[in-house]
């Protein structure tokens, strides 16, 4: 075959096998960034619910309240003053301290108001018993112990550990770290659903690039890797920006500073490595759930070929 | 080297007792059987809507007959596992009416495209795709895409991809169509060359004159069934054997009917 000169052939490398979507990925991309800012609000709501309520915990257990009821012809303030005293002769207490019926009166006094109360009516005194930090680390404080004693000196004393409401605490914050676990598996699944139906979409949309690599003898495993390829950049790029933006909102909720309350199901951005691990990850994730995803889904549509 | 039935006894195609329809409509192709030997030439002509396309079908890996058996390279299609097929159709090459070129790929990457797909490399084969291309008339439009050819072009872009892999059978559907004689002359030429390295061709088209360039067997279709005309040379060594007369009525006779295979 001697006809012209042969030319060279054209500089670079081969040409993209499936065609640029031309704007067509945008809706998925969109849909794939929100998937992603969803799922990582609702791991660093969970991380924060968590955060929250160790600390919230931590608060709870590392004090108890003694509550001495007021008995005629006792001196409340001596018994409180007792208690504090036989308090603080524990091992693992770091201080005990009784509170007067001046300070009762200011705790009642947002409901009451001012002066409405006789000074004469008996009033249950508080004592505060702050343990130190590594008895309530090892949970070696045994409250019975404590009434037991208060039982022994002959006070109307009440030892009220807290556990109580830190149980609660806890409780709401494994309800929240559940929820926020749920979520994230119903968003990565919802997301993987999405990218499932758009591969094939974008099969269906190039049944002529398939139909010619086919011919051209490609094996299937050769075209799914082209959408697997596709999808897992979409996924990454997706998941990146989704993944910065929940980034962008944490950062903002916590320095609008919302009181705790309010911001208990929000992302808090306490700026420790796993918050950036989550974020970095995030983008890896999509785009390996989008690869997958999108493979499995061409891979059984090419299987019904033939 | 005829399409006769079952001459050769390792044909590429061999056809037995084959009919097809598409889902349950009446069936378009029936009772086929015939053998593609390697090596051989033959023209496929008919009317439009006689089959011809679903035959091509058959022969290149696209359809699964209804009945009959189909085999390639002496592999029944019918139990030919998926994962096979990638394999097969790399010894096949087809060139359709239609082209069926990747607009977005330039003319090069389009030539190259059974080679990248069969996973060789770049380097290793950009010198014959641009020979090849060169060789169609297209070496000054590598890069262009497809959509800004003239069809005659895309033509020629479809044959150098159908041929660029060295296929041991070339399927083409009118491949000259779209093309000026003497461009159909050079393409005739190449698939003569091809064939002489070894590569059984088959040549659906309508033009009588490509056919009587050749001197091939010709298949006709009509009505699903299957008429084969040996070649001239081989009906004149059969007539020669029986009058003189009877050479020079068939030599009159030509060009062929294509409506009604003459026996």
């Amino acid at each position: 075959m001697s006809e012209p000169a042969v030319p060279k052939p054209p500089a670079g490398g081969n040409g993209r096998l499936l065609p640029p979507d031309a704007g067509r990925d945008r809706p998925l991309f969109l849909v794939a960034a929100i998937l992603v800012f969803l799922a990582c609000v609702a791991a660093l709501g969970a991380r924060g619910a968590w955060v929250q309520a160790q600390t919230w915990t931590s608060d709870l257990e590392s004090s108890l309240t003694i509550q001495i009821r007021p008995v005629d012809g006792r001196d409340a303030t001596a018994d409180a003053e007792a208690a504090a005293e036989i308090a603080r002769s524990l091992d693992g207490v770091r201080d005990a301290t009784a509170r007067t019926r001046e300070h009762a009166l200011a705790l009642l006094r947002p409901w009451l108001g001012e002066g409405n109360l006789p000074d004469d009516l008996p009033l249950p005194l508080m004592v505060e018993v702050e343990l130190d930090s590594e008895t309530v680390r090892a949970g070696s404080f045994q409250p019975e112990a404590l009434q037991a004693r208060l039982d022994e000196a002959g006070l109307a004393a009440t030892v009220d550990d807290h556990s109580r409401w830190a149980a609660a605490v806890r409780r709401a914050a494994t309800t929240a770290q559940t929820l926020g676990l749920a979520l994230l598996a119903l968003v990565a699944g919802a997301a993987a659903a999405v990218v499932a139906f758009a591969a094939r979409a974008s099969l269906a949309a190039r049944v002529d690039v398939i139909d010619a690599l086919h011919l051209c003898g490609a094996e299937d495993r050769f075209i799914a890797g082209l959408f697997q390829r596709r999808f897992f950049m979409l996924g990454l790029k997706s998941g990146a920006a989704g993944a910065i933006f929940a980034g962008l909102v944490s950062i903002l909720v916590s320095i609008g500073g919302s009181p705790a309350d309010m911001a208990f199901f929000l992302p808090q951005w306490a700026a420790d490595p796993f918050e950036l691990v989550l974020l970095a990850l995030a983008p890896l994730l999509a785009g390996l759930t989008a690869a997958v995803s999108a493979r499995l889904a061409v891979a059984s549509d090419l299987r019904g070929r033939w | 080297m005829t399409a006769s039935p079952h001459s050769d006894p390792e044909p590429v195609v061999r056809f037995d007792n084959v009919g097809m329809r598409y889902g349950r409509g009446p069936e378009i192709l029936r009772d086929l059987s015939f053998d593609l030997p390697r090596g051989s030439f033959q023209f496929l002509t008919g009317p439009s809507g006689a089959g011809k396309t679903s035959l091509l079908k058959l022969i290149y890996l696209a359809a699964k007959p209804s009945r009959g058996l189909v085999s390639f390279f002496g592999r029944d299609t019918a139990t030919l596992p998926r994962r096979d097929l990638p394999d097969l159709r790399r010894r096949i090459g087809v060139v359709f009416q239609e082209f069926r070129l990747l607009n977005h790929l330039s003319v090069f990457d389009n030539v190259a495209l059974p080679l990248r797909v069969a996973g060789k490399k770049r380097s290793d084969y950009a010198e014959d795709v641009a020979e090849l291309l060169a060789w169609v008339g297209l070496g000054d439009r590598m890069s262009a895409l497809p959509p800004t050819l003239s069809g005659g072009e895309q033509q020629r872009v479809a044959i150098a991809r159908a041929v660029v892999g060295q296929p041991e059978i070339l399927i083409a559907d009118e491949p000259t169509g779209n093309v000026d004689p003497e461009m159909g002359m050079r393409l005739l030429r190449l698939f003569a060359e091809l064939n002489k390295l070894g590569t059984t061709i088959v040549i659906a088209t309508h033009d009588l004159q490509l056919v009587r360039m050749v001197d091939a067997p010709v298949m006709t279709l009509s009505n699903g069934h299957l008429h084969i005309r040996p070649s001239r040379g081989r009906r004149q060594r059969e007539a020669d054997q029986r009058e003189a007369e009877g050479r020079e009525a068939l030599d009159a006779m030509s060009p062929p009917d294509p409506e009604s295979g003459d026996e």
